[in-house]
C-alpha cells in the first residue's frame, strides 16, 4: 500500500512536472524586462513555498513528538526537514543563477537572501547533529529542540521582503499584490503541485527507510540484551 | 515561583564559585578573545574610516567567539561524577537551572567582555568611551542573549560525540540577527554618525525582542531536553 503511494505520486509529480516544463519552455512567451531568464521562478518560488510547508509539518510534529513521545513524530519531522533542506537548496542555486542574470553577481548579503541562507544553515545543522546522538530518544528529544528553535527563522524569511524601512535588492511580493500576469499563474500552480507531490513522495520514502532502521535498531538492542 | 529563583540564583552562584576556583574557561575565554584580536589586525590592514566601518563586526565576532567557549562548560561541567543527573533530579525546576546557568554564564561572559573592550579599543585606536551608556546596553542585551541561547543548546550538545564542534555549528546561525543588530549599533555608536544611529534604533527594538523572545522559550523548552 505505501510503495504504492510513493510510486503513485512520484509518478503524478514527474508528469505534472514534464508537461509544466514544456508549457514553460515552449508556450510561455519571454518577459519583456528580464527575457528567457525568469523561466526559473517557475521552480525558485514553488520550491521554497514547499519548503517552508514541509517545515511548518516537521515544527507541528516536532511538537507532538515531544508531548507525547511517539517516535512516528520524530521520523516524519526529519524525513520533512530533509526534503525540505534539499528544496531549500534549489531555491537558494536557482536565485542565485537568477541574480548572476540579473544583477550581475551570483550573491548580495541582503535580508532576504541572508535569512534565506540562515534557515538553510540551521536545519542543515538539525541534520548534521542528529547522527551524532547514538541515543535514540535523547537524539528525537535534541532534534525536536532544534527544529522548533530553527523554525523562528521561517517568518524572518517570509517577512524580509515586506517589512517597512527595509530595503533589500530580491524583487518585492509578486503573489499576494497580482503582479504576477494572468498567463503565469497555471504553469506558477502546476509548478507547485509537481514540487509538492514529488516531494511527498520522498518524505515516504525517508519515513520508510526510518521506521526500518529504528526497527533494526531495536532488534539489534534485543539481540545484544539476550 | 519563589523556590525556583532561589534555586536559580543557588546554581548561578554554584557555577560562578566552581568557575572562580578553577578559572577553566574564563582564562581560555579572556587569551581567545586577546588572540583573536591580535590575528584580526594581521588579516586587515585598513585606513581609520574603514577601521571604523568594520569596528562593530570586529567586536562581536571576538566576544561571539568568547560567548561560544563559556556556553560550552556549562553544562559540560556538570558531566563528570554525573552531577548533571543529580542536578536534574533536584527539586529545582528545569527553568530554574536553565536560568541560573544562564546567569553565571551572562556574568561570566560579561567580565571577559568588559576586559577585552579596553584592549580592543587601545589595539585599533577607536574611541569606545565617547557612548558607552549605550554601548554597555547593548553588550548587556546582546551577552544575554548569547548566554541564555547558547545554554539552551549547551544542554543540547552536552552529551554529543564532538560537543566542541557540534555547539558553534548550531549557535552561530540562531544568533545571526542578534549579532547583525548589535553589530549594526556598535559600529553606529563608535562612528558617532548620528544618521547612522538613528537607522539602528530598530537593531535595539531587535535586541529586545530577541532577548524575551528566546528567553521565554529556552526556559519553557529545557524541561524536555533535560528530562530525556
Amino acid at each position: 500500500m505505501r510503495e504504492k503511494l510513493i510510486y503513485t505520486l512520484g509518478i503524478l509529480g514527474t508528469l505534472v512536472m514534464v508537461y509544466n516544463l514544456h508549457t514553460i519552455f515552449l508556450d510561455l512567451p519571454d518577459e519583456a524586462m528580464q527575457g528567457a531568464v525568469y523561466r526559473i521562478l517557475f521552480i525558485h518560488v514553488p520550491a521554497v513555498i514547499n519548503a517552508f510547508t514541509f517545515l511548518a509539518v516537521a515544527l507541528c510534529t516536532s511538537v507532538a513528538f515531544l508531548a507525547t513521545k511517539k517516535f512516528i513524530y520524530d521520523s516524519i519531522s526529519v524525513a520533512c526537514i530533509e526534503v525540505a533542506t534539499a528544496f531549500m537548496l534549489v531555491n537558494l542555486v536557482t536565485g542565485s543563477i537568477w541574480g548572476r542574470n540579473q544583477w550581475g553577481i551570483w550573491w548580495t548579503w541582503d535580508l532576504r537572501l541572508t535569512s534565506m541562507l540562515i534557515c538553510f544553515l540551521l536545519y542543515l545543522g538539525y541534520l548534521l547533529m542528529r547522527p551524532a546522538i547514538t541515543e535514540p530518544t535523547q537524539r528525537a528529544t535534541m532534534s525536536a529542540f532544534i527544529s522548533i528553535f530553527a523554525f523562528a527563522d521561517v517568518p524572518l524569511v517570509i517577512m524580509a521582503i515586506r517589512l517597512p524601512n527595509v530595503r533589500t535588492q530580491h524583487p518585492g511580493p509578486v503573489l499576494e499584490t497580482g503582479n504576477l500576469a494572468p498567463a503565469f499563474v497555471p504553469p506558477f500552480l502546476l509548478g507547485m503541485l509537481a514540487l509538492f507531490l514529488i516531494g511527498s513522495a520522498l518524505v515516504l520514502v525517508r519515513l520508510h527507510q526510518e521506521t526500518s532502521r529504528r526497527e533494526i535498531d531495536s532488534i539489534r538492542r534485543e539481540l545484544h540484551a539476550v | 515561583m519563589k523556590d525556583g529563583l532561589v534555586a536559580a540564583l543557588a546554581i548561578a552562584g554554584k557555577d560562578l564559585r566552581t568557575e572562580l576556583r578553577t578559572k577553566e574557561s574564563l582564562t581560555a575565554s579572556l587569551s581567545f578573545s586577546l588572540v583573536i584580536l591580535v590575528l584580526f589586525s594581521f588579516a586587515f590592514d585598513l585606513g581609520r574610516d574603514e577601521l571604523y566601518a568594520i569596528s562593530g563586526g570586529l567586536l562581536w565576532l571576538v566576544y561571539s567567539f568568547a560567548g561560544a567557549l563559556i556556553v560550552n562548560r556549562s553544562f559540560a561541567r556538570e558531566l563528570p561524577n554525573d552531577c548533571l543527573d543529580v542536578l536534574v533530579s533536584s527539586p529545582a525546576p528545569g527553568w530554574a537551572i536553565c536560568l541560573g546557568k544562564t546567569v553565571a554564564a551572562f556574568l561570566l561572559l560579561v567580565t571577559v567582555e568588559l576586559i577585552t573592550l579596553p584592549f580592543f579599543g587601545l589595539f585599533y585606536n577607536i574611541a569606545w568611551w565617547h557612548s558607552s551608556g549605550t554601548l554597555f546596553a547593548v553588550i548587556l542585551l546582546a551577552t544575554w542573549g548569547i548566554a541564555v541561547v547558547g545554554v539552551s543548546f549547551s544542554a543540547v550538545t552536552v552529551n554529543v560525540r564532538l560537543r566542541e564542534l557540534m555547539l558553534p555549528v548550531l549557535l552561530y546561525p540562531i544568533l545571526i540577527p542578534l549579532l547583525v543588530s548589535a553589530i549594526g549599533v556598535t559600529t553606529a555608536l563608535f562612528s558617532e554618525d548620528p544618521q547612522m544611529l538613528s537607522a539602528n534604533g530598530v537593531s535595539l527594538q531587535l535586541l529586545i525582542v530577541f532577548d524575551i523572545m528566546y528567553t521565554s522559550l529556552a526556559l519553557y523548552m529545557i524541561e524536555f531536553i533535560l528530562i530525556v
